[in-house]
């Protein structure tokens, strides 16, 4: 006789589950056949997670003493909360009741409704036994660190900084490049109201760089990141600049004095070029530039110093002597906005790109059209000089292809037909698109098609097969023929044109799994960075306190990155303000007598949680980190690792439950508690 | 020890393409490897046959697949047989991964193979490309360890045609629409490789037997192109490629009133030149296309560097070519 007194619910959710259980007869018998396993009350209800349902479980436990209960209703991922809430209020340790699901895993994958009622009352059976053993367990409560990290200075970043700064607290934001800005500041004109990139990002730059909350620390990467939400310890390189912040007035006479020329690849995406001791662009934000050691004549071979000859400043702002600093902080929230990278074109060696001087990709031609771009805005040919009389944009490229990337990188159908729209404002070039599909979905977006529609811009249907060349028929001597099955007319097409635009796919950052693992969040196996929760829960990640924002967590335009910078800076401020977080003290703990100090457990936590103690050669679990997802506790070949609500009694108990009602017939043996493997 | 590959050479090899099977037969050793031809082989049915009978098809070629699989040789347990033909090895790969993906058609198929007293397992041989096994397994650098004559100053143009990396039924070992590999073995043999932007296009095939008109326009595509580029030489690794390529061009100059000149030669030939190989056991001289004058080109001297055209003072940077790509004529 169980010394519990335990409550059992079942509920109808409508005809969700009583459509194919016999709900009722579920709870009458639980009544009636669990009484000597502790079940002194069962009942059934239309919506048990209504208030009227909640209600009635807690005056059960109020007026029946009860000690345990169990809801058979839906999965835990769904009411666990509310149902534990309800006996919280009556007074029950809410780890004391159990939901075990009978729709998701009874009602809505079977069809017969005798069988289905027979497992329904093997699961609840099940959940009798497990929450017998349940103990009651308090919430960890941990402090919260006013302080957030971002890391990446794009726009995402730079909204989420503005965001908490402005609320009063302080941010450390962290870019590994000399300015903030991110993608955004290399662009003219951004879709679809095509105003001026820089005008409507650098007031943004601006204000972060000046805020009194805001820590800028820009050619700066974080290397470690210990502890857990609440108080996260944060370990940054800040690279030598060799520039002295505190004197540097960012006059730009060392960038002028420079005698040597670099390839820019990143900031002008290799299409221009900047010094050794450089500034990315004018509005860069901070001011000061920073020397490149790979490139710099001094740091190469000894002589030169053009730079600090000429520096007006004194003492010299130019310091060769600088070195990386090491600095550490803490913070109670991160958020990472790093952002994307573009696809490598030259994967597609049928585009031609880097083998046909004319195929730019989607970045070049942005450099093309910017005023401060290496053609002062103005968009010719590789040689510098000619307009195009004909431009291609090829839409797609890596993206939609499983090739490649089978993912649709969102921007491009956008960034097509603004550079339509660009090529013809500025040049009067026919513009031929090659779509798949336009994907115009939001807001003043279908109306921006329209208007490069009556701009006149071509569209055709159809992936292109190759640019080439090889001419073959009259007219196409000279030009780059982009070879295409036109698949509204149904027929092959060549249409030579003087220059092809390639809009390549948005990929995640080529380091984001070794980010990732330095802030112990997961990837998705294309690299993006996963959300929580896709719908409900789009910036939180799986790790309590590390939030995502932008482009990272996979291809998004300039408006949805500010409003998920934004969303992740409310989740953060509102963290803030509680002062303090309840954790769910569902986590694994290690049982130190049996642990050998193997080690196989230590890689396998997916949140950082598990570290090694080498004095006492045995493996320790950071109880605010754990997230009580069981990997290391199925891993443990000594079963030296347990999760509480999720113990090796528990969990056979349950099993015994299930299958108390199949072998009833037969003697059982109640589950041996040491079963767990040698 | 040598590497020991069965050797599927195919119809056209003893005939039409003897000096590709010469050739390939004279630089094996230096390549240190060995070919084990498949006793009593028989036609792989070429393209036709399949558009007939689709069983008999199968089974004509699965019988050379169970043949090789008999065979001792090395690579462990999955045998692994060459075929130069890009044809043969399409045909050798499909009937393998076909078998493979349908039981149905695989049990059939050795229900007729039974009647000769054979049976094959799918996927117990490797089938691979000549092409194939020079640049990957034997390597680019130890061919260019071999080479004692480096073709310096003939500018080759790369053919693949359609079916090698295409479609890739066991793996494809190159790009399908720009492949890179007869490219970079060219460039380590001291040649001057040229784009050749339709490497990957269409010879015409057996259309020169169906519909002549077509074919022509395709083999004109290629011609000109390599002209184009004044390629002295196309270079190739399949005998319907160069079939169709060097039979036709008279044809083509006359439908065309063109006046194409370009000897179609196998790789392997040029493999021989340069790894010193006395040229009589190359099989030159079979071409249609006289391959004379442009092999006479072939100077001891690397050619001077073209010069870049002076890009003017406005002219944007080039962007790079991926590591490991090569780009040409530099
Ligand atoms: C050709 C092109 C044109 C486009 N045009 C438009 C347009 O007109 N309108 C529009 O709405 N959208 C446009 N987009 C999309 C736009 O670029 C993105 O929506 C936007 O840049 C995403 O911002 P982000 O802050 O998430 O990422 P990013 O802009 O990529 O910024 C990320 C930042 O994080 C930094 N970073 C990365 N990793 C680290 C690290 N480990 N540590 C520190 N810092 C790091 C980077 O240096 C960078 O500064 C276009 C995209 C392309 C490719």
């Amino acid at each position: 006789m169980s010394p519990e007194r335990i409550g059992v619910y079942v509920c109808h959710c409508g005809s969700n589950i009583a459509a194919t259980v016999d709900v009722e007869e579920v709870a009458l018998w639980a009544s009636e056949e669990l009484g000597d396993r502790g079940v002194v009350v069962a009942r059934d209800y239309q919506f048990m997670c209504s208030s009227l349902g909640q209600e009635l479980i807690e005056a059960d436990i109020k007026e029946q003493g009860l000690t345990r209960v169990v809801v058979a209703a839906c999965s835990p991922h769904l009411h666990e909360r509310t149902f534990r809430t309800a006996c919280k209020r009556a007074g029950l340790n809410p780890f004391l009741c159990e939901l075990v699901s009978i729709r998701e895993q009874v009602s809505w994958v079977h069809t017969d409704r005798a069988a289905a009622t027979e497992k329904a009352m093997a699961v609840v059976s099940g959940g009798v036994e497990r929450v017998t053993l349940h103990q009651p367990l308090e919430p960890l409560h941990v402090p919260i660190h006013p302080a957030t990290l971002i890391v990446g200075g794009g726009i995402a970043g730079i909204q989420a900084a503005l965001e908490i700064a402005d609320s009063g607290y302080p941010v450390y934001l962290v870019e590994r490049e000399p300015s903030i800005g991110g993608h955004m500041a290399q662009f003219d004109k951004t879709f679809p109201t095509l105003d001026c990139s820089a005008c409507i990002l650098t007031p943004k730059m601006v204000d972060v760089g000046g805020h009194p909350n805001v820590t800028l620390l820009t050619w700066s990467e974080v290397e470690r990141v210990d502890g857990y939400v609440g108080s996260f310890t944060v370990t940054v390189r800040k690279k030598a600049r060799y520039v002295d912040e505190s004197v540097c007035t960012g006059c730009g006479i060392c960038t002028e004095k420079c005698p040597v020329r670099v390839l820019d690849n990143t900031y002008e995406a290799g299409l221009g070029y900047r010094k050794a001791v450089y500034r990315p662009f004018a509005q860069a934000v901070p001011k000061y530039p920073v020397i490149d050691r790979e490139n710099c004549t001094y740091f190469q071979r000894g002589k030169c110093k053009a730079c600090q000859l000429f520096c007006p400043t004194h003492p010299k702002a130019i310091d060769f002597e600088q070195k990386d600093e090491i600095l550490q902080f803490q913070v109670g929230n991160i958020i990472l906005a790093t952002g994307y990278d573009l696809f490598d074109c030259r994967r597609i060696p049928q585009y031609g790109y880097a083998r046909l001087a004319n195929v730019f990709t989607s970045l070049e031609f942005e450099r093309l059209c910017n005023a401060a771009g290496p053609t002062g805005g103005k968009i010719v040919l590789r040689d510098g000089v000619t307009e195009p009389a004909t431009v291609g944009i090829i839409h797609c490229v890596g993206s939609r292809d499983h090739n490649y990337n089978p993912y649709c990188s969102n921007i491009c159908c956008m960034q097509s037909l603004k550079f339509g729209h660009l090529v013809k404002e500025r040049t009067g070039a026919e513009v031929f698109n090659f779509y798949i599909d336009i994907r115009t979905a939001f807001k003043d977006y279908d109306e921006f098609y329209q208007r490069v529609l009556e701009d006149g811009v071509h569209f055709v249907r159809g992936r292109v097969a190759e640019v080439t060349d090889a001419a073959r028929l009259p007219g196409e001597e000279g030009k780059l023929i982009i070879q295409v099955e036109d698949t509204l007319l149904g027929k092959q097409r060549r249409i030579p044109v003087d220059m092809v635009v390639l809009s390549a796919a948005l990929q995640p950052r080529q380091d984001s799994t070794e980010v990732a693992y330095t802030f112990g969040i997961a990837c998705s196996a294309n690299g993006w960075f996963i959300e929580k929760h896709p719908k409900l829960d789009p910036v939180a990640t799986m790790t309590e306190g590390i939030f995502i924002a932008g482009a990272c967590q996979g291809p998004k335009d300039i408006p949805a990155s500010v409003a998920q910078g934004a969303a992740a800076a409310a989740r953060v401020l509102g963290r803030i303000h509680q002062k303090e977080l309840a954790l769910e003290p569902v986590r694994a703990s290690i049982i130190a007598e049996r642990c050998s100090g193997c080690r196989i457990c230590n890689n396998l936590c997916p949140f950082n949680a598990i570290s090694y103690d080498t004095a006492r050669m045995i493996t320790e679990i950071n109880p605010a980190l754990c997230q009580g997802c069981g990997t290391c506790v199925a891993a443990c070949p000594s079963g030296a690792i347990t999760g509480t609500q999720f113990s090796n009694e528990q969990v056979l108990a349950q099993l015994y439950g299930l299958l108390l009602l199949n072998v009833s017939s037969g003697p059982v043996q109640q589950p041996q508690p040491a079963l767990v493997p040698a | 020890m040598s590497a020991k590959y069965g050797y599927y050479p195919g119809c056209s090899l003893e005939r039409n393409a003897i000096a590709y099977h010469q050739s390939a037969v004279a630089v094996a050793p230096v390549l240190d490897i060995e070919f084990v031809e498949l006793d009593d082989w028989n036609c792989c049915g070429a393209t036709e046959y399949i558009a007939i009978d689709v069983l008999p098809a199968y089974a004509l070629v699965a019988r050379n697949l169970a043949i090789a699989s008999r065979q001792k040789l090395s690579g462990g347990n999955q045998n692994q047989v060459v075929a130069p033909c890009s044809a043969c090895f399409l045909n050798l790969s499909k009937v393998d991964k076909y078998m493979s993906d349908a039981p149905r058609l695989a049990a059939n198929v050795n229900t007729a193979l039974a009647a000769g007293g054979l049976s094959y397992k799918p996927g117990s041989v490797r089938v691979r490309h000549l092409l194939d096994i020079v640049v990957n397994d034997v390597g680019y650098d130890a061919i260019a360890a071999k080479v004692q004559k480096p073709l310096y100053g003939l500018r080759i143009a790369p053919y693949y045609g359609c079916l090698i990396v295409r479609p890739g039924f066991q793996g494809a070992f190159d790009d399908p629409e720009y492949p890179m590999s007869l490219d970079r073995l060219m460039g380590t043999l001291g040649t001057t490789v040229v784009d050749f932007p339709v490497k990957a296009h269409c010879c015409g095939g057996h259309m020169t037997q169906i519909s002549e008109q077509v074919a022509l326009e395709l083999i004109r595509q290629l011609l000109q192109n390599a002209a184009e580029y004044e390629a002295d030489a196309i270079v190739t690794l399949c005998p319907m490629c160069q079939l169709n390529l060097d039979g036709y061009q008279e044809a083509v100059n006359r439908h065309y009133g063109t006046k194409y000149h370009i000897p179609i030669l196998y790789f392997t030939q040029l493999m021989g030149l340069a790894f010193g190989l006395p040229a009589a056991t190359l099989g030159f001289g079979k071409e249609f296309v006289d391959a004379a004058a442009a092999l006479n080109k072939i100077g001891v001297q690397p050619p001077p560097k073209p010069k870049k055209e002076r890009a003017g003072k406005e002219a944007l940077p080039m962007p790079e070519m991926a590591a490991g790509g090569l780009s040409h004529e530099s």
